[in-house]
């Protein structure tokens, strides 16, 4: 029944891993063919799978789980997913019925505990309608803000016969979000772009989300206007890097042109992203002089931070088709003088280069290894997914996205140990690309029994550490905030990652030399099969731009000068 | 590098505090949520107020539709504008929500709620407290030779007020079913 009912909405690939309370169902997956499964080594692992898996599709992911620790192994997945609306389902197994609440061995109350980190969740007692909840927890998934789902069936169900439902007759009704944008306000919002003399596009993952064609519109929307665009760290990729009026990423690690343009403009266009703290900065003086303009397929998410005065809610895709027809019906408006007196202003905070670094010596910058890495891969079918902390920080600096869903990070939870498994979950789904996992040393420790997952489905990914033998964001605030009393933030003991890739049967490799480094990336590209790529770098480097937490936007560290106490009491409350 | 200038001293402000850009002065909203009668929905409700810090001041909850399965949930709760705002559209965000009315701001309402009040005593406390309740029209719903039980239906204020009056009379225990609310009208 499960099986048939994933089978029936497109699924080829599970992330699980067996126990008690699911074996009925492991059952029916080894008397068929035509759904992967992928045994994980770590059920958080499974989650994250699922996680790249969708992100890099757009596609629900899709992770099946035990009861008791299975299901609650998968609550970190769960919670990242919520943040950065990733569609998933996750099926756990739960003791049977009757059994429910007799603190039965390995019974957890698994919706009880995932109700605050799914976006719903059921729990299946019985077994004619649960073809119909799986159906409904595919829809409810993927409509208006994606996010993730859970149904937990406890065995008695798994084993009991009953009618099946197929996914047409299942009931949506239950969950219709509004999709098209109220042409009011977006009238209000052409009118708008046609007398700003400081535009920004403010876009987000929500643009991802909505699919390719809101990629498309975007771009088309950019090139009408002429209008800068900045985006999120979610929402990368959905302009492509290399487009003219890229101004990079915004927010607490974002360039400078991009905050600047945000703290200085006079009509702000969020499309798809939600005014987060790592953005807003200070949020009394966030873009103080700006009418903002907030498209979003989420309620909650308008005036929840910042006050929308064009708040539109709807789809991007929905809301970009009906903007650009009405821009281009009313002669495609926009302020042409005053935007290039902008886009000067803009090109002369570019003149700061706020991403410059010195590469000299013998030790690796980790900006350099990024940078050839960057270099050395972009012409390649190419997916990217990070852990966190600085290295992700700086893949997002210094790593170019032409394409949506070719960035898999984990931006709301910020949740070490994401990439290695996101990056499983996307070479499942792309066996030909080229997948690369940036990660810290630390983070990727999180979650480093994948290995064995890799080496046993054969997947290729590409385990690239920026290794700075310390939890090196950890450290860097330490030296902002507290001080330079560097608490718990070493890397000690750490393996040898060239042996540990071995004892896996994969390739690891070293490189400290800054010399070696290209043909080192080379090799690590060129090898067919998983590696473990050891990449020695400065320890001590601090990721900037930062906007220290509690500052406005146009008070911003650019270089290792002036770093001693910029976080003050107010902002040190915060993270 | 040339660093930029860091202002100091400008004080800061928690990112989480929405007070800068809304000084707002808290409001009392009665909420009404049509709900699946289903398990769980209520502590999804709930949970959404505990979890995200919102205040509830009075909450009831009973099945008003049996055979479409729905309940009615009657919240009151305070908040500056914006997270009145906030509340109803996370409300809205539930997958079990039907609707969320504002019956505070979406035209006139009839509130009501149903309380008992137990209150012990002798002599001329005991005749004045009796004296009150029929000025309140509440029953005696229960005698002995030291107590009386009131019931009394009104607006939660009524209740208040009489609540205050018992307090010297000897009031032992109050129980409150909270506030139901319907809009006026024939909508
Ligand atoms: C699960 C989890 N625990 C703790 C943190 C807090 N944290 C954020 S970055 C970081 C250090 C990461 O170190 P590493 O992976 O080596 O990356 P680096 O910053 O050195 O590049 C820590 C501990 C977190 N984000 N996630
Ligand atoms: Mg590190």
């Amino acid at each position: 029944m499960v099986v048939q009912a994933l089978k029936d909405q497109g699924v080829d690939t599970v992330f699980g891993y067996p126990g008690g309370a699911v074996l009925p169902i492991y059952d029916e997956i080894f008397q068929q063919n035509d759904i992967r499964h992928i045994l994980v080594r770590h059920e958080q692992g499974a989650v994250h799978a699922a996680e790249g898996y969708a992100r890099s599709t757009g596609k629900v992911g899709v992770a099946l789980v035990t009861s008791g620790p299975g299901a609650t192994n998968a609550v970190t997945g769960l919670t990242d997913a919520l943040l950065d609306s990733i569609p998933i389902l996750v099926l756990t197994g739960q003791v049977p019925t009757f059994m429910i609440g007799s603190d039965a061995f390995q019974e957890a109350d698994t919706v009880g505990i995932t109700r605050p980190c799914t976006k719903h969740n059921w729990l299946a007692k019985d077994t004619d309608t649960l073809a119909e909840t799986l159906h409904q927890a595919f829809h409810v998934a993927q409509s208006g803000r994606p996010g993730p789902v859970l149904v937990d069936i406890p065995k008695d169900v798994q084993f009991a016969n009953g009618t099946y439902t197929e996914p047409k007759k299942a009931d949506t009704t239950i969950y219709q979000p509004q999709t098209k944008g109220d042409i009011e306000a977006i009238n209000e919002l052409v009118e708008a772009i046609a007398v700003a003399e400081r535009p920004v596009f403010y876009t987000g993952g929500g643009v991802i989300n909505s699919g390719p064609q809101a990629s498309k519109l975007l771009r088309e929307l950019v090139e009408a206007t002429g209008i800068p665009i900045t985006s999120t760290l979610m929402g990368l990729g959905a302009y492509p890097a290399s487009g003219e009026n890229w101004l990079g990423m915004l927010g607490m690690h974002g360039l400078y042109e991009a905050n600047m343009a945000m703290h200085d403009c006079d009509l702000m266009i969020n499309i798809g992203a939600r005014f987060d703290d790592r953005i807003t900065g200070l949020i009394s003086a966030f873009s103080p002089g700006s009418k903002k303009a907030h498209i979003d397929i989420d309620p909650s998410s308008i005036n929840k931070v910042i006050k929308a005065d064009i708040p539109i809610v709807g789809d991007v895709t929905s809301v970009l088709t009906d903007l650009l027809k009405v821009f281009k019906a009313q002669g495609k408006r926009t302020n042409k003088a005053a935007i290039a007196k902008w886009q000067a202003q803009i090109a002369d905070w570019r003149k700061v280069e706020c991403l410059k670094y010195v590469q000299e010596g013998k030790t690796i910058k980790p900006q350099y290894a990024l940078e050839r890495l960057e270099a050395l891969t972009k012409e390649h079918d190419r997916y990217i997914t990070t852990e966190v902390g600085q290295h992700q920080m700086w893949a997002a600096q210094y790593l170019g996205f032409e394409d949506p869903n070719r960035w898999m990070t984990s931006g709301g939870l910020g949740t070490m140990g994401y990439g290695f498994p996101a990056s499983i979950g996307v070479q499942m789904a792309h066996p030909d690309s080229l997948v690369i996992n940036v990660a810290g040393e630390a983070s990727w420790l999180m979650n480093m029994q994948e290995m064995g997952t890799a080496v046993q489905f054969r997947l290729p990914v590409k385990q690239f550490i920026l290794n700075n033998e310390r939890l090196g964001m950890v450290r860097q605030w330490q030296e902002l905030l507290h001080g330079e009393r560097y608490s718990h933030s070493w890397s000690e003991a750490l393996p040898d990652f060239v042996k540990l890739a071995e004892a896996f049967g994969a390739k690891g490799i070293l490189c400290s030399d800054p010399d070696d480094l290209d043909d080192a990336i080379m090799e690590m590209i060129n090898y067919d099969g998983p590696v473990i790529f050891d990449c020695l770098v400065e320890k001590h480097e601090n990721c900037f731009p930062m906007i220290p937490s509690g500052k406005p936007h146009n008070e911003m560290l650019l270089g290792e000068a002036n770093t001693q106490g910029v976080i003050q009491a107010g902002g040190a409350v915060m993270v | 590098m040339s660093a930029l200038k860091i202002k100091k001293g400008s004080t800061s402000h928690s990112a989480y505090n929405l007070r800068p850009t809304f000084s707002d002065e808290p409001e009392t909203h009665t909420l009404a949520v049509l709900v699946d009668n289903e398990p769980g929905v209520l502590a999804r409700v709930i949970g959404l107020f505990a979890g995200r810090g919102y205040n509830i001041e009075s909450l009831t909850v009973a099945e008003v539709d049996h055979t479409g399965h729905m309940s009615r949930i009657t919240v009151v709760t305070t908040g500056t504008p914006q997270v009145i705002e906030q509340i109803k559209a996370q409300l809205g965000r539930i997958v079990s929500v039907h609707a969320v009315h504002d019956l505070t701001v979406e035209g006139a309402s009839v509130e009501r709620e149903l309380a008992l009040f137990k209150v012990a005593g002798a002599g001329e406390k005991r005749v004045e407290a009796l004296r009150l309740a029929d000025i309140f029209r509440a029953n005696a719903v229960d005698s002995t030779l030291e107590s009386f039980i009131f019931e009394l239906t009104g607006a939660p204020e009524k209740i208040d007020a009489f609540a205050d009056l018992m307090r010297p009379l000897g009031l032992i225990e109050v129980a409150r079913t909270g506030v139901a609310a319907l809009s006026r009208g024939a909508e």
